[in-house]
């Protein structure tokens, strides 16, 4: 049977992290001529459906264009997947905010069992996921007629690009849902990349001390890598930094080809969303610190004389390079 | 209003997990246990409101073995009215919490549930929408703040890129974030009063719920390790590794 992946986007992009999920989707689909549908809900949502049918591994994108759609609502979306859950065996989403809020109620609507944050797939059944903040990995197998899945999309690589798709209209009838409504919303607009795909992260912690230091010295360092910035819980607790910048089992999950720690211990709960990055860069002044068990490069010392330095040593080195 | 806030037991979160050997699952004898701390923050949460003048009655559930009374007791020393434990020592996936935390909720008649919006250990990040969705009342997820005004929450949530506000009429479900608030410690003495509050017994059959898994556990193993790297005497030597050793910069 089919499977369908639900679309995560803003109403004006499509997440990458979506990208992601439609390679587990793929993954799962290993059989020949599995389909896999693509749904995007929304309202002025042609250009992320254009966006999504040329995503290699799709084989349909539906169309649900209707302002129930429009504030990404838990309610009227979940109520959508499962008036079109019958020709699906697999229902698939990323494990962003929006994914998180939406499958356990496809799930629980459709009686059946969630599996939360895969990053592997064994067979069309039976996935891995970590629990206990990443210190176990378990093997699961799924003994529901029908499942709905989390994708953990660190796990995975952006689907590439492929032949354009049929794009369709979702047959949107009327759903019971109860109600809520969008207040508003206070999102950060950024020039900076998307902390969960960037290719290189500098993550600050409580050593920062305050929010204009943070600024002050982890924002250039990573201006001059091109870098997405992200904290620990206690930088982000004491105000340093936005609460989306916050890396780990309660916050976001990276893996970054390179992710730099300025000032983070090491926490358990901070290495669960970083400790699969390829490269880790550990900078603190405790030698002893748990981070330089992880960290491929360690570097001894004061913060605030060491961030200039690597700037600076990085900005000799592109100079000698151009 | 009433408030029904459920609460787990589980591995405390200082715990350095380990995984058995026969990798049967994690080893979790001798080890300390606590209440999640996401359910420490919808406590508090609760009392709270009460303390408002929102909330008149905040009662505390838990699923799980003898030994979740400990848990229970804790909500009850930082405040909670009285205590339901339903006793298993079943394993109990999310659906079959949220089946049970409805049968309750249907019996309790609460305005307002606020459960954790995960349990740290198993990470699921589920209850309490598939409670919501069992219910069909709306939720209100990763809570950062909530203000409960005529006959609605005004739920702030945690999100992808910064957060949204929505609106929901009550009966509700709200899953919280740690940011929401610092949960109190319970004083001595109101230790010792929580002792004498109603906690009542019931099991999942009281509530017609089966219990059985629908995901089997096949194996728990250790994730792959990391090991410890080199210490480079200065951020020049840094920039020349990185550069020539990884080519991510
Ligand atoms: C349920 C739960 C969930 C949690 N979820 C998360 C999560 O998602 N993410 C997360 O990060 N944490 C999380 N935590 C918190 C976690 O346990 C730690 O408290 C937190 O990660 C510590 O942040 P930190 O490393 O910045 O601070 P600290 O542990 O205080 O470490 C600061 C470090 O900076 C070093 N330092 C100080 N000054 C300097 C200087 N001038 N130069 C260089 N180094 C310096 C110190 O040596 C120290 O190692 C969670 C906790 C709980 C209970
Ligand atoms: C096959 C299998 C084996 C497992 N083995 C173990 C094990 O050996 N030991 C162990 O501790 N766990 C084990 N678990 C995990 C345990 O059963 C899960 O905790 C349960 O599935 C709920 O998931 P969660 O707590 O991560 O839910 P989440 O959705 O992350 O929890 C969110 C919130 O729901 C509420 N909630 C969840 N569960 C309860 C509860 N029981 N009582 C009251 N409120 C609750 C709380 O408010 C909590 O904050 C196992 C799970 C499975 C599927």
């Amino acid at each position: 049977m089919a499977i369908l992946l639900v679309v995560d986007h803003d109403n004006t992009s499509l997440s990458e992290q979506t990208a992601k999920a439609l390679t587990a989707a793929s993954l799962i689909g290993d059989e020949a001529g599995t389909e896999i549908h693509l749904l995007v809900a929304g309202e002025g949502v042609t250009a992320i459906a254009e966006r999504a049918a040329r995503l290699a591994g799709a084989s349909k994108v539906l169309v649900a264009d209707d302002p129930r759609y429009t504030d990404g609502l838990a309610e009227p979306l979940a109520a959508l997947v499962v008036s079109l859950a019958d020709g699906y065996d697999t229902i698939v989403a990323a494990a962003t905010s929006s994914g998180k809020d939406v499958m356990p109620r496809v799930a629980a609507l459709l009686d059946v069992s969630q599996i939360s944050e895969i990053t592997e797939v064994l067979d069309r059944v039976t996935f891995k996921r970590p629990v206990y903040a990443g210190n176990a990995v378990q093997t699961v197998r799924s003994t529901d007629a029908k499942r709905a899945i989390t994708v953990r999309t660190s796990a995975f690589a952006v689907a590439s690009e492929g032949p354009q798709v049929p794009i369709v209209p979702a047959t949107t009838g009327q759903h019971q849902y109860p109600a809520s409504s969008l207040v508003s919303e206070q999102l950060a607009k950024s020039e900076r990349p998307d902390l969960t795909s960037a290719k290189v992260v500098v993550a600050g912690g409580r050593a920062l001390g305050s929010a204009e230091k943070f600024n002050a010295t982890i924002i250039p360092l990573a201006d001059r890598l091109g870098a997405a910035v992200g904290a620990s819980r206690a930088a982000v607790d004491a105000g340093y930094a936005p609460n989306d910048w916050q890396v780990g089992q309660t916050g976001k999950i990276v893996a970054p080809d390179l992710y730099i720690a300025c000032g983070i211990s090491g926490a358990i709960q901070h290495l669960a969303g970083m400790k699969d990055s390829k490269v880790i860069v550990a900078i603190n002044q405790d030698s002893e610190a748990p981070i330089f068990q992880v960290a491929d490069y360690g570097l001894v010392g004061d913060l605030f004389e060491l961030l200039p330095e690597l700037e600076t040593a990085l900005a000799s080195r592109s100079a000698t390079k151009s | 209003m009433r408030i029904l806030v459920p609460v787990k037991r589980v591995v405390d979160y200082n715990v350095n997990v380990r995984v058995k050997a026969d990798g049967s699952g994690v080893e979790l004898t001798n080890v300390k246990m606590s209440m999640n701390p996401f359910d420490e923050v919808s406590v508090e949460a609760a009392l709270r409101l009460k303390e408002a003048g929102k909330a008149s009655e905040i009662v505390v559930v838990s699923i799980g073995p003898a030994k979740a009374e400990d848990t229970l007791r804790t909500a009850l020393a930082m405040g909670a009215d009285r205590a339901i434990l339903v006793e298993t020592d079943d394993t109990i996936e999310p659906l079959a919490v949220a089946k049970i935390l409805k049968s309750v909720a249907e019996a309790e008649k609460p305005d307002l549930v606020l459960t954790g919006k995960q349990a740290i250990d198993d990470d699921s990040n589920q209850t309490g929408q598939m409670l919501s969705a069992l219910l069909g009342w709306p939720q209100g997820t990763f809570a950062s703040d909530i203000e409960i005004a005529d006959g609605s929450a005004v739920v702030v949530r945690e999100v992808d890129g910064g957060s949204r506000t929505i609106r929901i009429a009550l009966p509700a479900v709200v899953t919280t974030d740690l940011r929401l608030n610092e949960p109190r410690y319970p004083s001595l003495p109101n230790i010792m009063k929580a002792k004498k509050k109603p906690l009542e017994r019931r099991t999942p059959g009281d509530f017609g719920v089966t219990t059985e898994p629908r995901l089997i556990v096949m194996k728990t193993e250790e994730p792959s390790g990391r090991k410890a790297g080199v210490i480079v005497a200065s951020a020049q030597e840094l920039v020349q590794r990185l550069s020539a050793e990884t080519g991510t910069i």
